[in-house]
């Protein structure tokens, strides 16, 4: 009875099916407990590091902070290539939504924004991720600050789609050295492996070709890193630690600006619009200028390239701009070949610069008629003579006269002088050209490549540089400068030393060692002779081209016959002032006579480098 | 209220017995109803501080606005007698209904899915005022025909009252609270004593029912579910399969809980929270809140607090004074005891998302009120229990 009156401890009368049943309601809720618990248990005590890691994950984004590219100068420091910060669209196929309805009309969102068609992204970005596997394709550069906040601001509505700071190869002078400078882009799996790019992360921005390839370990900066932490919908939110991006050094150049600018304006226009020229010093193989025509503004590399642009740079209907005749064109070279051809005659002993040799316009050789240009007569004359009016009589005697020898001297000397193989010079893509060797020749004839054995003829057209003779301006540069400093076949290099942003040296570069030849100095003198008279005697091939020019130029037209084209025009010329020195090559496609074309272009450019009047003179000598 | 039975019992046992007033409240239920509300209020404020720009307050002023008035609510509600809500069955019944219509109506107006009304400061959710209204009514009507519980016809009747506005809400869409509803019927059924044969056809019966609404009508071409729905119900299978998508939530909840370690990252250091990686931080995912910034330890006592809430509803439910009590204890219980285990299920991934809150914890007025409110009839029932036996221990003391 104290029990009733206690109402705390006392129960109302429950059924055993409601207690049984209340019993089931506990027990569920028990086990439920018991899961949830040991669930949170797993999850917090257990897995606990795992998940604050997953969770560190999401929120930490390592940003690359690309780096820029060290700035090319040319030899007085004038800028040719630097850099500017430019806004750039890109599209990382990786988080692309799948292809299909909503990959579509991403693409429609986004063209709808960027001004381009579903159809020009898909295509972009499938060509560059052919190219490049894991690297976000760029699909618009220099994107307008309204676009980089509308798209920064509004990125998980456009997946996959990135905005981000780069920077822009910037060519302030246009045109201007277009051809050495070459390309940059990302690193590709191929590069990834080679030892030049050793160290280099994925996605790096890379020189591909001319010098930002030959000197990418200068030019290539260190790219930065930020670390940023972001929220969910990928915004940063901080960032958490920087590291700064390292500029690449500046690199010197030794072209000068000048001479560079001047020579591609004077060959333009020239012949069919094709040519190219190398200026070096004969002193050391600096290269002074290297240019090729046509053109192309470097500055379209810059952004992608649409591929009527790109087929518009290869093609060979309107000149194939990209090539780099300087070091690529393969041509024959007509007569400025004979100075190979003297030093192969006087330094194998063929003859002596006294030797006479009769020239009556014509010659027979192996029962085929050899004619001088127009025929023309020049009578007895010895090396000089015969360089000055360029007589092909004297120079095929020459060659049939060392070919009977069987010393095959000429190809030797040739080779010595550097036809036929890559001068070495620090652009990549250099052509060999060839040489035409009677091992060679019978070797396509064995092959039936060819119609004919090596005979004599092919020798006696070597001699005058033409035949199967392909040489490379570069190489002609090459061999005449191994003639005017006296024996050393130079590396032509264009890159000359690595500056730090004030234009400190921080390093010379050291090119490649010269080759000795042996060239006795009486005949050197008596080619240079030669050459000379070439320039400035009455009847020399170039005198006129010359004339009321203040400073001394040894120099030799070329007028190379080729195949279904006209002549193309050559001129190879010496300066040897003692300060100054320079060699220029100069070669025109379908420019005529070598006084015609390449003669007067070379004069504008020695006028330039010795700041003289400019004045475009072109010379009437018909000979080859 | 002064003029409520309740009162003059209450008045007559006093009067009667001149020994300290009983005690009118389950103090262990207030205790874990004033705990929960607590740690609702600090874990929304610390999880919505950077959500709405300018005003770092604006959830938990909120918050703190609804779990006054429910606390209000609830504290007039357990001085009613419940008893007489046994009478106004169908004015509940068809309250639940209208309201539910009134939304779909609205919603199809607006051309969009609706599951609320603005009311002043309050997105008032009639799906979960609902809850309630059913628990109320069905048990009202179990009552009614507790001689004929044996009869088939009881149990398809109080099932298809359920199934009315589970429907409804499902269409609206709130999966759920469709299936609290459900749950709230089973519940009330079961703890009125329907025979075990009746729960085992009407398990069959559903599982037929959710086979053919998950698998065998989308063969065929009707959708019963949108699409999403049923993505989220079988994401949780598999939560990697597509981690941007459905799942997305499930894993950075899971991610969140897991990253809180034993004792938490603290409010400044949860990133997965702060950084709005966590979807829903305040309402549906506020248990993954509570794993992050204060860890296994925070996580544990909310659930102490829970299961202090249920073992307690359930004792409430035993002691009850008449049946209509112990059936809306027992609807009450299942629907607390339903919410808690979906939701931190979900939280932790082992449960799929249906979009259920976490009862008095998650932010929301309509689902905060309306559960402080059925703690009020939890604790009018546990009053009138203690009035009555108090009231019979003075009447058989002699």
């Amino acid at each position: 009875m104290l029990q009733l009156q206690l109402p705390d401890e006392r129960r109302p009368p429950i059924t055993p099916q409601l207690a049984l049943r209340v019993a089931i309601l506990g027990g569920i809720a028990l086990t439920m407990f018991a899961i949830i618990f040991f669930r949170l248990w797993f999850l917090e005590v257990l897995s606990g590091d795992k998940y604050r890691a997953q969770a560190n994950n999401n929120r930490i984004r390592d940003v690359a902070v690309p780096a820029p590219r060290g700035d090319i100068v040319d030899r007085n420091g004038t800028v040719l290539v630097d850099n500017r910060v430019s806004i750039a669209v890109q599209i990382d196929p990786r988080k692309l939504p799948p292809a299909g309805p909503r990959r579509r009309v991403l693409y429609q969102r986004l063209g709808a924004v960027i001004g381009e068609t579903p159809h020009q992204i898909d295509t972009e970005v499938r060509r560059q991720h052919a190219l490049v596997p894991y690297a976000p394709a760029t699909i618009k550069s220099d994107a307008s600050r309204d676009l980089y906040s509308y798209l920064f601001e509004r990125q998980n509505e456009f997946p996959g789609v990135t905005v981000t700071r780069v920077y822009l190869r910037q060519y302030p002078h246009g045109n201007v050295g277009a051809h050495m400078f070459g390309t940059i882009g990302s690193i590709s799996p191929g590069e990834l492996k080679m030892l030049k790019f050793k160290g280099v992360h994925q996605g790096t921005i890379v020189g591909q070709d001319g010098i930002e390839y030959s000197y990418d370990r200068y030019l290539r900066g260190v790219d930065g890193a930020s670390r940023v932490q972001i929220d969910s919908l990928g915004r940063a939110t901080g960032e958490l630690a920087l590291r700064q991006p390292l500029q690449g050094k500046n690199l010197k150049l030794s072209i000068d600006f000048g001479l560079q600018r001047e020579g591609e304006q004077a060959i333009s226009g020239l012949g069919n619009g094709r040519g190219a020229f190398v200026a070096m010093d004969p002193r050391n193989g600096e290269v002074l200028a290297l240019g090729s025509t046509p053109s192309f503004d470097p500055n379209v590399f810059a952004k992608p390239l649409t591929q009527a642009r790109y087929k518009a740079l290869t093609s060979p209907s309107n000149g194939s701009p990209l090539l780099d005749r300087a070091i690529r064109g393969e041509y024959p070279t007509g007569s400025t070949f004979k100075l190979i051809t003297s030093v192969a005659g006087l330094q194998s002993g063929a003859f002596t610069p006294d030797t006479f040799i009769d020239d009556p316009g014509s010659i027979q050789i192996g029962g085929i008629t050899f004619q001088n240009s127009g025929g023309t007569p020049h009578g007895a004359l010895a090396l000089r003579e015969a360089l000055q009016v360029s007589s092909d009589v004297f120079f095929y005697t020459l060659g049939a006269r060392i070919n009977n020898s069987g010393t095959q001297a000429l190809q030797k000397w040739a080779h010595r002088l550097g036809i036929g193989r890559p001068t070495g010079i620090d652009l990549p893509g250099e052509f060999s050209g060839l040489l035409p060797t009677p091992a060679w020749r019978d070797r396509l004839f064995r092959k039936h490549l060819t119609d004919r054995p090596w005979s004599v003829g092919d020798n006696v057209n070597l001699a005058v540089g033409q035949g199967d003779l392909e040489a490379t301006p570069i190489q002609m540069a090459t061999a005449y400068s191994a003639v005017a400093n006296g024996g050393r076949v130079l590396r032509p290099h264009i890159g000359l030393e690595v500056d730090d942003a004030a234009g400190r040296v921080l390093q010379t570069i050291q090119p490649g060692a010269s080759r000795n030849i042996h060239l006795d100095p009486s005949n050197r003198q008596a080619i240079l002779d030669g050459l000379h008279l070439a320039a400035s005697a009455p009847g020399g091939t170039s005198a006129d081209v010359w004339a009321g020019f203040p400073h001394q130029i040894d120099g030799k037209t070329g007028t190379a016959e080729r195949p279904n084209q006209a002549d193309q025009s050559w001129y190879v010329c010496y300066a040897p002032d003692p300060q100054r020195p320079l060699v220029i090559a100069v070669t025109i496609e379908e420019g005529g006579f070598g006084a015609e074309a390449a003669a007067p272009a070379a004069r504008l450019m020695m006028s330039q480098w010795f700041g003289v009047q400019k004045k475009f003179v072109a010379g009437t000598s018909t000979t080859r | 209220m002064n003029t409520s039975p309740i009162h003059k019992r209450e008045e007559d046992a006093t009067a009667v017995a001149p020994r300290p007033p009983v005690l009118r409240l389950d103090w262990l239920l207030l205790l874990a109803t004033l705990g929960l509300i607590v740690c609702s209020l600090i874990t929304v404020g610390d999880a919505t501080r950077d959500d709405v720009p300018g005003s770092p307050h604006y959830y938990l002023d909120r918050q703190l606005l609804f779990a006054g008035i429910g606390l209000i609510l609830m504290f007039a509600v357990s001085r009613m007698d419940y008893s007489r809500l046994r009478e106004l069955k169908y004015g509940l019944y068809a309250v639940t209904i209208a309201s539910i219509l009134l939304v779909l109506a609205l919603g199809a107006a607006s051309r969009g899915s609706r599951r609320s009304f603005d009311l002043a400061f309050l997105n008032f959710q009639p799906s979960e005022l609902g809850k309630l209204l059913l628990v109320l009514a069905l048990s009202a009507f179990v009552v009614d025909r507790i001689r004929r519980l044996r009869d088939r016809d009881t149990t398809a009747r109080t099932m298809l009252l359920a199934l009315i506005p589970s429907a409804l809400v499902i269409v609206q869409p709130d999966l759920g609270s469709g299936m609290v509803y459900v749950i709230i019927a089973f519940a009330v059924l079961f703890v009125a004593g329907t025979s075990w044969k009746h729960f085992a056809v009407l398990g069959a019966t559903f599982a037929v029912a959710i086979t053919l609404a998950l698998a065998v009508a989308p063969a065929a071409g009707v959708q019963v579910l949108k699409p999403y729905q049923v993505q989220r119900l079988t994401g949780f299978l598999n939560p990697s399969s597509d981690p941007q998508s459905q799942t997305y939530q499930l894993n950075q909840s899971r991610i969140a809980i897991g990253a809180g370690e034993k004792t938490g990252r603290g409010v400044s250091g949860a990133t997965q929270t702060k950084l709005n990686f966590l979807p829903e931080h305040h309402t549906d995912f506020v248990f993954a809140v509570v794993g992050e910034t204060y860890g296994f330890l925070g996580a544990a006592i909310v659930l102490a607090l829970y299961a202090l809430l249920i073992w307690r509803s359930l004792r409430i439910l035993t002691l009850a004074k008449n049946l209509y009590g112990a059936l809306i204890a027992g609807g009450i219980v299942a629907m607390l005891m339903f919410q808690v285990f979906v939701n931190v299920g979900m939280t932790v991934g082992i449960m799929p998302i249906t979009g259920v809150p976490l009862p008095l914890m998650s932010y929301g007025g309509s689902s905060v009120i309306v559960t402080l409110l059925a703690l009020g009839i939890l604790q009018s029932v546990y009053g009138e229990a203690r009035m009555a036996s108090a009231f019979k221990g003075r009447a058989l003391n002699p």
